[in-house]
């Protein structure tokens, strides 16, 4: 076995378990600054990795590979937990309990993010779930000391817990029809199957689809979206932010792997179609998608929590995301990685200024954003950047990133009857969100503060103070948001050559 | 370089440069941004005066490139060609030909006066400014841009900018609702749209619209294909110009919008649906052209019909007129609907003019608007005695409205009626009718009250126009009825473009017709 394969996830975690022994000798006052620490041995891991990528391989014994897919998502949740510490440290002042623990935990989750881009047997699938999955129980409840959050963090526990136990089901369904659990072995054991293996063929799509509603969970597709509104609210605000990021693109990664190469033949074999078509991927998928982002929008339309607006907007954009995984094609998983990239920074510039703006008024309603562009330009534009950008208007990220997912759906149109419906709900979901979306914009340039307090209570002019970390990293944010959109062929060569490690794999 | 880069590039940057300058210093936000378009403008009269030069020269480089040849062979000028995304066949490619010229210099030359006459914008000057240029640098880039994905994605800009120039600077009780009235309707039409586009880049595989031209008779895009993607494009743009019945964030929208901004899109940036409709769906889609276009023809009658009526009942100037520039899309829809050599010219005509008319009417309005606080016709009586400068530019431009001889909105809008006569005799014969007849009414019903008659009770104490912000108005005129007495300075250029989309149509026709 090759222990460099996995050098960066056995990075990430020793980075964890270093935390928690330095913070036992680190004075409190200087917790914070830990963070640091993080960053930097995140920046060197990756480079580590970097360095070795020309070892792209990794056999399915181990249910682990490294391909191209592999390294985009490596350094995709690499940039996240670099940038969700770097908004730690800005708001650790607020957490009261040993922030020590708060990045160790955020490292382990990452450890299961990295785990989860290359897994390629069911093990190491529950496995870098479970890891991701009870590190957020951990992380939603962080601020003990308010009631929301462990509100929030019984609530994800509860509904997750539920969510492994359906995918454990679904897994030990697959194992017992195949009696395989590498997705190589399952693919090569369901395409050998010939009339009289139908009846294994029902237990292994079944188990498929329990599989594809645990990982649903994650990404928070309807109908398995109840969680995220009340987590978003409660949880502190950078897990919210790493949640949003982070964890839906873990979900997203797994559901690639599983839908393209373990379940690649109840799709692709027309007899298999035929034979099972309640189990057609495809428009299961699709409508799955339909509904997230019908969902999604509509909820958003009367949300002045701004945690719970960016919630739903969550919700919103897995529905486009889905988009990506209906068409089953190296497009879309090209269009997918492409608009998961604009969107990780899109939320983390958005979850940072909220979380600065929100923390200084003791408030989440909408209305704390009245006068942010006498307050703070910066933010201001960064803000009216980010929304902008999830909203899909050029020329940002955003906009690259649907534009692709909607060229991709448009062309499998014609493979399934239910196409044109979830595109056109989705071209009109587009128009509907710029309601809630520009009601933040609205805010930002002329809000007015409350409407029910009268005019006693002006909102603040006062300039806002925050640490110099914010502002980096929404500078980050705002570079990449505007490069993507701008210049997109680089990232976009990127994404081209993992959908297309993905896709390649051979194919019987 | 070519010089359209630089009449493109210079409002954004200087919208850039704007950024970063502290927000203490008021005045250089407006001379910036005034500065910026002068340029852009200047540069757009270069290349107008001297394109048929370009073209000619053009032509005879020709085999230097493939490239050249295509765009020699369409009659483009001024074009350049750089790889942007290359992975999707996306390129940044500029280059005008008699359309796009006029086109603009039209819309430079409005950005420049709407730059002039932001006067009124008295807070918050810098972030303004920024989006005023965002705005222009977009919509010009446009308008002369010849990949699909860039058009769409240039005009895109505008979306933004509007939706906070409408809620911050804007005017009256309900300009929260009128921004997100024109934000949503524009949004929705921008997305079905952008669905056409990219059914078009299905079929051709490229965003290059020479090359879709190119291939357009190969393509053998199915009929029923072709009548989805032509609705599309036609509804989606449709929604963009103010089509009937989708017309109604339009009049609210202006009514609600700071001057400048108000002057740019009813002047320029609704013009693109028209441009992109003109460009990319009629040459490329001929099946499905002729599937929608006798239903557009009827369409339009709504727009000249219904919007003139309803623009006859108005009290509010802005109101009035914002209803009539919508009744005035009518005609370009008209000319478009005609699909042929003399219609499409006389459309691209009332474009130009009606960019021109309308910026000069919203900048008037502004300006009254300003002084007196009220655009309520009941109250404003009798203004040609105390204002005779304003009055006068006033009663030209209604005028100009209601389709005088002498502005080029004659010229356009009788070339228009030739050329759909034959195609559409009943709706043009109602259209002319109701045309002179409607819009005469609501124009010289508004003169009437307005500016003739006695002083007004309740009228308030208005100055008249100083020497130095009579120049954007001046100018404007000046190009109306320079275009108007001798539309031979437009219509050289328009007709040679319009005889390469017409015949294109024709040969599609006959083609149809041997079948």
């Amino acid at each position: 076995m090759d222990l460099s394969l996995i050098s960066l996830e056995i990075g990430v975690a020793l980075i964890g378990v270093l935390v928690l022994l330095i913070d036992l000798w680190t004075p409190d006052q200087h917790r914070k600054h830990l963070g640091w620490f993080v960053v930097l041995g995140l920046v060197a891991a990756f480079g580590f990795e970097l360095k070795n990528s020309a070892n792209l391989s990794g056999d399915d014994a181990m249910g682990f590979r490294r391909d191209s897919l592999t390294v985009f998502f490596h350094g995709f949740f690499v940039m996240a937990g670099i940038m969700v510490t770097l908004l730690t440290i800005s708001y650790a002042d607020r957490i009261r309990r040993s922030i020590g623990e708060l990045y160790a935990l955020i490292c382990f989750a990452l450890t299961g993010m990295l785990f989860a881009a290359g897994a390629t047997s069911f093990v190491m699938l529950f496995v870098s779930v479970e890891l991701v999955t009870i590190a957020f129980y951990v992380l939603t409840s962080f601020e003990s000391h308010r009631l929301r959050s462990l509100e929030a963090g019984v609530k994800y526990l509860i509904l997750g817990a539920a969510s492994s136990a359906v995918m454990v089901f679904g897994i030990a369904l697959i194992y017992g029809s195949t009696g395989e659990l590498g997705y190589t072995a399952i693919r090569e054991h369901i395409a050998g199957l010939d009339a009289a293996g139908y009846g294994n063929l029902i237990l292994f799509s079944t188990g498929i689809i329990l599989v594809l509603a645990g990982l649903a969970f994650k990404v928070a597709a309807v109908p398995f979206q109840l969680w995220v509104p009340d987590v978003y609210q409660g949880a502190p605000t950078p897990v919210t932010a790493f949640l949003s990021a982070g964890s839906k693109a873990a979900g997203f990664v797994l559901l690639l792997r599983v839908v393209s190469e373990a379940a690649v033949d109840l799709w692709r074999k027309p007899e298999f179609i035929e034979q099972l078509p309640i189990v057609n991927l495809r428009t299961l998928l699709a409508v799955m998608a339909g509904a997230t982002i019908l969902y999604g929008t509509l909820c958003a339309l009367r949300q002045r929590n701004l945690k719970r607006l960016l919630g739903y907007s969550s919700i919103a954009s897995a529905g486009y995301a889905l988009l990506g995984v209906v068409a089953l094609n190296e497009e879309g998983t090209q269009a997918l990685l492409f608009y998961l990239a604009g969107y990780l920074f899109a939320v983390m510039a958005a979850f940072t200024i909220i979380a600065m703006v929100t923390e200084e008024a003791e408030d989440e309603d909408i209305s704390v954003l009245a006068n942010l562009h006498k307050r703070s330009p910066l933010f201001a534009v960064t803000l009216t950047l980010a929304i902008v950008s999830m909203a899909g208007v050029p020329p940002l990220a955003g906009f690259f990133g649907k534009f692709l997912l909607l060229k991709s759906a448009f062309g499998v149109m014609d493979q399934d009857p239910v196409m044109p419906w979830v595109i056109g709900i989705a071209l009109v979901s587009v128009v509907i969100s710029l309601y809630y979306y520009f009601g933040v914009i609205r805010e930002i340039f002329w809000g007015t503060g409350r409407f029910w307090v009268g005019d006693d209570d002006k909102p603040k002019t006062s300039p806002i103070e925050c640490p110099d970390t914010a502002d980096i990293l929404v500078m980050i944010c705002v570079f990449w948001l505007l490069a993507l959109g701008l210049y997109p062929e680089p990232v976009l060569n990127v994404v081209q050559d993992a959908a297309h490690s993905l896709f390649a794999a051979p194919v019987n | 370089m070519s010089p359209l880069t630089l009449i493109l590039a210079l409002p954004l940057l200087t919208a850039l440069v704007l950024a970063v300058l502290p927000k203490e210093n008021r005045q250089l936000f407006r001379r910036g941004a005034q500065l910026a378009t002068l340029v852009s403008l200047l540069l757009a009269v270069y290349v107008f005066v001297n394109f048929e030069k370009a073209k000619t020269q053009h032509f005879t480089e020709a085999s230097d490139s493939p490239t050249w040849a295509l765009e020699a062979s369409h009659g483009y000028a001024y074009t350049q060609h750089v790889e942007w995304i290359s992975s999707l066949n996306i390129s940044y490619h500029v280059g005008v030909d008699g359309i796009g010229v006029v086109m603009v210099l039209m819309a430079s030359l409005v950005a420049f006066a709407a730059a002039c006459c932001a006067r009124e914008i008295q807070t918050r000057e810098k972030e303004f400014y920024i989006l005023l240029l965002l705005m222009t640098g977009g919509i010009l880039g446009a308008f002369m841009s010849l990949d699909v994905f860039l058009m769409y994605f240039l005009h895109e800009l505008a979306l933004v900018p509007t939706f906070i120039m409408i809620g911050v600077w804007g005017r009256g009780e309900n300009r929260d609702y009128a921004a997100y009235k024109i934000t949503l309707y524009l949004s929705l039409g921008a997305l079905l749209t952008l669905a056409g586009v990219i059914m078009l880049y299905l079929k051709f595989g490229t965003f290059s619209l020479l090359t879709m031209m190119d291939h357009a008779a190969e393509a053998g895009i199915p009929i029923g294909d072709e009548m989805v993607m032509f609705g599309l494009l036609m509804f989606g743009l449709g929604i963009l110009v103010g089509l009937w019945p989708f017309h109604t964030w339009a009049p609210l929208g202006y009514a609600a919008a700071p001057t400048a901004t108000a002057m740019m899109h009813a002047g320029v940036i609704k013009k693109f649906g028209l441009f992109m409709l003109l460009r990319v769906a009629m040459p490329l889609l001929p099946e499905g052209r002729d599937f929608w276009f006798p239903i557009l023809a009827w369409l339009c009658l709504g727009n000249i019909l219904y919007c003139g009526l309803v623009a006859m009942r108005q009290k509010d100037l802005n109101l009035l007129i914002g209803n009539s520039s919508v009744a005035h899309m009518g005609f370009i829809f008209l000319g478009l609907a005609s699909a042929t050599f003399i219609g499409v010219s006389g459309a691209v005509l009332v474009m130009v003019a009606h960019g021109l008319l309308a910026a000069l009417v919203f900048a008037l309005s502004g300006h009254l608007f300003q002084q007196a606080r009220t655009l309520d016709m009941e109250k404003l009586n009798g203004l040609l005695h105390s204002i005779p400068v304003w009055g006068t530019l006033m009663i030209m431009a209604l005028m100009a409205g209601c389709g005088l001889p002498g502005f080029a909105n004659f010229a356009g809008e009788l070339t228009v009626f030739i050329g759909a006569w034959k195609a559409y005799p009943i709706v043009t014969g109602i259209a002319v009718w109701s045309a002179l007849v409607i819009g005469a009414v609501y124009m010289l019903r508004a003169i009437r009250k307005l500016l003739h008659g006695e002083w007004g009770q309740d009228t308030p104490e208005i100055e008249d126009l100083t020497w130095c912000q009579r120049a954007p108005y001046l100018l404007l005129v000046i190009a109306l009825l320079q275009f108007g007495l001798f539309p031979r300075f437009l219509t050289d250029k328009i007709n040679a473009a319009s005889e390469h989309i017409s015949k294109a149509i024709k040969v599609q026709t006959d083609d149809h017709l041997n079948e």
